[in-house]
């Protein structure tokens, strides 16, 4: 049971940071970016090609990971909202636009084998793989009955480091300031000479970064790289941790994170692990129908 | 290119060889007019993949421990699906947009991981067998409960209920205050678009010899392809999610020469189609070219007054 909490701080960790990213873009665009999930993987993928197919260290390939899914954040804006923003489109479109680029990014890593034209980028194709033992210092520690493996340990003062520097850029500084102008209402944000499109690009770019970090490090510590990790551990979750928090608060997002965690870990010893994920979307139906708001909103705008 | 070859050089060879995919068109295309329901008025709702599970589960159960005919077990479905659907209504309709969105989510993964998952009734995981399935007979019916579905709701969105949901769907407090009972109009819109869904549901259960609990059936990628069906083919017209259906079921064949690569194409397209047309492939209005700013322009002179 112990060990049980353990894990689910760490899985937390990595739910909180994924929807420190999602959150952060929904906040100021009023937008679900439904590729957040495929750079999460993408940062994963890429981090373990570099160091495992290309023979780079470890700690190259995660910093090449992170640059990658920042420039994914670019893509996202460049290719999936701008040309939707210049157009006045509906929100709803933006939707389908960051669905295809999810499709494309999951597509070209599955496509991957030794051989094909994109062998460079990964070589797995459909198939889970891990770092093997050695690829990065893992030493573990036992304390008391408890089993800490330093690859997941770390996880937690990175996330949280993070997600507190975050918050200070957010709060304190010109960027941040400029960020919540925008997010509060853009018209006026550009009427007060803000470049808005560029502050737009720079949240994408920090937010796929996250992303990016939260896939290289569920990749590290979980051991279980897939074109499909996005998918299936983050995607939905994510929506759930950024609608229990509160829809665009990045302390929500955190606490989120971190509860979703508890709570699976709990309706699993609870009620057996069949019913993990049942109970997590239960808890995100119920959330939505009492508090649409979440645990950290204070308002909710009309939307859509 | 075969493929569209073949369905003008030998349509009956054609029918015969495609007949599954002409179903699961037919079926998709029913899942969409569900989706356009409920776009129609204004809600983004993803239950319908939800519904599909409640339709296709309670026909095949009584199919499989009472053996009732077919028409009956898909009523009952449809039915299950109706009072289900109002029951969830109840709470979430008060929500917009995205957050209604989620809500739904949250509906078909408790739906199918909570529960399908975990009752031994539904087979858990292992999905359920399902003998008496017919796949060739199954797909004039189909056919034909599209063309119905699709002119209900057609004659629908003309009469005074189409109206109503037009208004809601574009201003909801405007509506309001005209005199518009909003709350009572969404809820017919989602309680239909669930009866659809679950039509849809049993009858697919009916084409297939086996009933999937997967994400890809009855989850979220269920969920987002149908909101893909609707939005890219046009959620303004009836027709549009019929025609996004029928386009995106058939893109592995359109982008035959792809090969492995299919998926990055579909990708793309996606993307190019809705920068494009926003409002859909069916739709008023043109392309949506924006000029780029190196474009040379008009030249204004400014007049200086007096």
């Amino acid at each position: 049971m112990d060990q049980q909490i353990v894990n689910a701080l760490f899985i937390g960790s990595i739910y909180a940071l994924f929807a420190v990213g999602y959150t952060l873009v929904f906040g100021i665009l009023d937008i679900l970016n439904l590729a957040h999930s495929a750079v999460f993987m993408l940062g994963a993928a890429a981090t373990y090609t570099i160091a495992i197919t290309h023979g780079q260290s470890f700690w190259i390939a995660a910093a090449l990971g992170i640059a990658i899914s920042a420039a994914m954040g670019l893509v996202i804006e460049h290719v999936c909202l701008r040309p939707l923003r210049r157009r006045q489109a509906p929100p709803i479109a933006a939707l389908i636009s960051t669905i295809g680029l999810a499709l494309i990014l999951v597509a070209a890593v599955e496509q991957g084998r030794p051989g094909t034209k994109l062998s460079w980028l990964w070589i797995d194709g459909a198939d889970s793989v891990a770092f093997p033992a050695g690829t990065f210092p893992n030493p573990i520690w036992h304390v008391g009955d408890l089993t800490l493996e330093a690859s997941k340990v770390v996880i937690v003062p990175i996330s949280i480091a993070l997600m507190l520097v975050l918050g200070y850029v957010m709060r304190y500084t010109q960027v941040g300031r400029g960020l919540r102008a925008v997010a509060e209402n853009p018209r006026a944000a550009r009427l007060m000479g803000l470049d808005v499109d560029r502050m737009i690009t720079l949240t994408l770019v920090i937010s796929s970064a996250l992303g990016g970090l939260a896939g290289i490090l569920f990749g590290a510590a979980l051991g279980d790289i897939s074109p499909y990790i996005g998918r299936d551990n983050v995607e939905v979750r994510g929506l759930a941790v950024i609608v229990l928090g509160g829809m665009g608060s990045i302390p929500g997002a955190v606490f989120g994170g971190y509860l979703l965690g508890v709570i699976e870990v709990l309706a699993a010893v609870t009620f057996g692990s069949g019913v993990r994920g049942g109970v997590a979307f239960a808890a995100l139906f119920l959330m939505l129908v009492l508090r649409p708001q979440g645990l950290f909103g204070t308002r909710l705008r009309e939307r859509l | 290119m075969d493929f569209f070859f073949s369905l003008f050089s030998d349509p009956v060879g054609f029918w015969n060889s495609h007949t599954l995919l002409i179903a699961q068109i037919g079926i998709n295309s029913m899942l969409a007019t569900s989706m356009f329901l409920v776009l129609y008025s204004g809600q983004l709702s993803l239950a319908a993949p939800g519904f599909m599970a409640i339709g296709a589960y309670t026909s095949v159960l009584m199919d499989l421990h009472w053996h009732t005919p077919l028409p009956l077990n898909i009523a009952a479905g449809v039915v299950v699906a109706g009072v289900v659907g109002f029951l969830v209504g109840l709470p979430v309709l008060r929500l917009r947009g995205v957050f209604l969105a989620i809500a739904t989510i949250g509906f078909i993964e408790a739906l199918r991981l909570g529960v399908i998952l975990n009752v031994p009734i539904t087979g858990e995981g292992l999905g359920l067998k399902n003998p008496h399935a017919d796949p060739l007979g199954g797909v004039p019916i189909v056919l034909l409960s599209l063309a119905v579905v699709v002119f209900i709701v057609w004659r629908l969105t003309k009469g005074r209920l189409g109206n109503a949901w037009s208004a809601i769907r574009q201003d909801e407090l405007a509506s309001l205050s005209q005199g518009i009972n909003v709350a009572r109009y969404k809820m017919i819109a989602f309680v239909l678009s669930a009866l659809i869904a679950a039509y849809a549901g049993g009858l697919e259960a009916h084409l297939n010899f086996f009933v999937d609990p997967g994400d890809s059936q009855y989850g979220v990628t269920r969920a987002v392809q149908v909101l893909t069906f609707a939005v890219l083919g046009g959620s303004g017209f009836v027709l549009g999610p019929v025609v996004g259906a029928l386009i995106i079921t058939l893109l592995p064949y359109i982008f035959e020469a792809a090969g492995d690569y299919i998926n990055i194409l579909a990708g793309a397209f996606l993307i190019l189609v809705i920068v494009f047309r926003p409002q859909g492939i069916v739709g008023r209005g043109g392309l949506a070219l924006v000029r780029p700013a190196w474009w040379p322009r008009a030249r204004v002179s400014a007049v200086s007054p007096g």
